[in-house]
């Protein structure tokens, strides 16, 4: 049995289409996501007419909505009726979650290139699978979070699962211990949230656990980190000493976009997969910025069919490098955190706008 | 029942924690609410466990029936007739 989807983009080498072939691709199917969405959600339809897009020949000249708009309106584009999961992530701090609604169709989409991502980094074989979190995360089953359902997405790729964090979100000595007796000795996946995934780290010893034969995919962003001085390079030093770990590939994505995230390749850069896309644009006029300048993050997919995520301005600063070879295809990204609040004005005058 | 289809069976009930009489051999994905995202990696976790077979990623993304559950466990080496 293959994975598969009647999507050719998902069909595709997951990084191995060439950019200008990968975007030859992407803009017709963003150009017929935008009309579905604009025929089937109402809203939608609204804030285009406000944007009035003109136009549209290249990827940078579709049309976008502010991430922050799914904390503030209810963005479906199907019958409610037709709804299975509502995915809510709280996102920046204090405010209201994101809600993000999902068909059948769409959570199938998204587990299906999930899928295409991660058989590239592990394997088309599940490994026994260590999940730094605690087990109570997968209980609510009608009003999931958005980490719960990155722990639940993952565990598609996993075998055996052991989760090690306690509810009070300590490390459970036993728990690892006893997984690492069973399957320390052959390959096996961790996954967490990297700010979990540290926590880990921070409560063991040099030398006190042996994970040289794990491979580690996180995910989940820097901020708590960043406020510690820790960055890629020291988690990555830290992870190896104190446990010896060498395979670690974060991801970056959000809530809004489950399925379509972008993947560290062998060089340390973040690199979307073939069916999504990142357009970097200037903070202040939000015109599409060069490689090589900083800039905040537009990222298209053409996963989501039930909810009109496919276009997405988000809140964080990031750099393309370079595109294409040596090694993936695609833009070769550094994502830099969070824009300023004060920067994000533009983006929030139209949520607020709006509701007005 | 041969013992090995009891076996798939018992795993489905465990599972999806519905009656031990429920008519499993109808069960979609996503066609009865006990069967969710969640339980089916508790369904997999379990028919793994009761083969002892390991099972790859497109057996866990393909397995929408128990029609094709059935399938899966057999072209995993089990005898399901035994």
């Amino acid at each position: 049995m293959t994975i598969a989807d009647d999507d050719p983009l998902l069909a595709a080498p997951t990084f191995g289409v060439p950019q200008p072939e990968k975007e030859a691709a992407l803009l017709p199917a963003l150009i017929r996501l935008t009309e579905h969405h604009q025929r089937a959600c109402p809203t939608y339809r609204r804030m285009l007419e406000v944007l009035a897009p003109g136009p549209i020949t290249a990827l940078h000249e579709l049309p976008w909505l502010p991430v922050g708009l799914f904390k503030s309106h209810a963005l479906a584009s199907v019958p409610e009726a037709e709804i299975s999961t509502v995915l809510t992530s709280s996102g920046t701090t204090g405010q209201t979650p994101s809600r993000v609604f999902l068909d059948r169709h769409t959570a199938r989409r998204q587990t299906v290139a999930l899928a295409r991502i991660m058989t590239e980094v592990l394997g088309p074989r599940r490994l026994p699978m260590l999940i730094v979190d605690h087990a109570g995360l997968l209980q609510d089953r009608s009003q999931m979070s958005a980490r719960g359902a990155g722990v639940l997405g993952m565990m598609t790729f996993g075998a055996r699962p052991v989760f090690v964090l306690d509810r009070d979100m300590r490390l459970d000595r036993d728990a690892l211990a006893g997984f690492l007796a069973r399957h320390g000795n052959a390959p096996f996946l961790i996954f967490g949230f990297t700010y979990m995934v540290w926590q880990l780290v921070e409560a063991l010893a040099d030398g006190e656990v042996d994970l040289s034969r794990g491979i580690l995919v996180h995910t989940g962003g820097w901020k708590h980190l960043h406020d510690r001085a820790v960055d890629n390079t020291v988690f990555k030093a830290t992870l190896r000493r104190r446990t010896g770990l060498e395979r670690v590939s974060s991801f970056y994505g959000m809530a809004e976009q489950v399925g379509s995230v972008f993947v560290e390749d062998a060089d340390g850069y973040l690199v979307p997969p073939a069916f999504a896309d990142v357009i970097v644009r200037d903070p202040i006029t939000l015109a599409p910025v060069p490689t090589g300048t900083v800039g905040v993050l537009q990222v298209v997919s053409v996963i989501p069919t039930s909810y009109p995520g496919h276009s997405l301005l988000t809140e964080d600063l990031g750099v393309v490098h370079h595109v294409d070879g040596p090694g993936w295809c695609g833009k070769k990204l550094t994502v830099l955190g969070r824009i300023p609040r004060a920067e994000l004005r533009g983006c929030s005058d139209t949520a607020a706008a709006e509701r007005a | 029942m041969m013992p090995n289809e009891r076996k798939l069976r018992d795993a489905f009930i465990a599972a999806l924690g519905v009656a031990p009489d429920a008519a499993v051999e109808t069960f979609t994905y996503r066609g009865i609410k006990e069967w969710d995202s969640v339980a089916h990696m508790q369904l997999i976790a379990g028919i793994e466990a009761a083969f002892d077979i390991m099972l790859d990623t497109a057996d866990v993304l393909g397995m929408s029936s128990y029609a094709i559950a059935r399938t899966i466990v057999v072209r995993h080496g089990v005898d399901i007739e035994a």
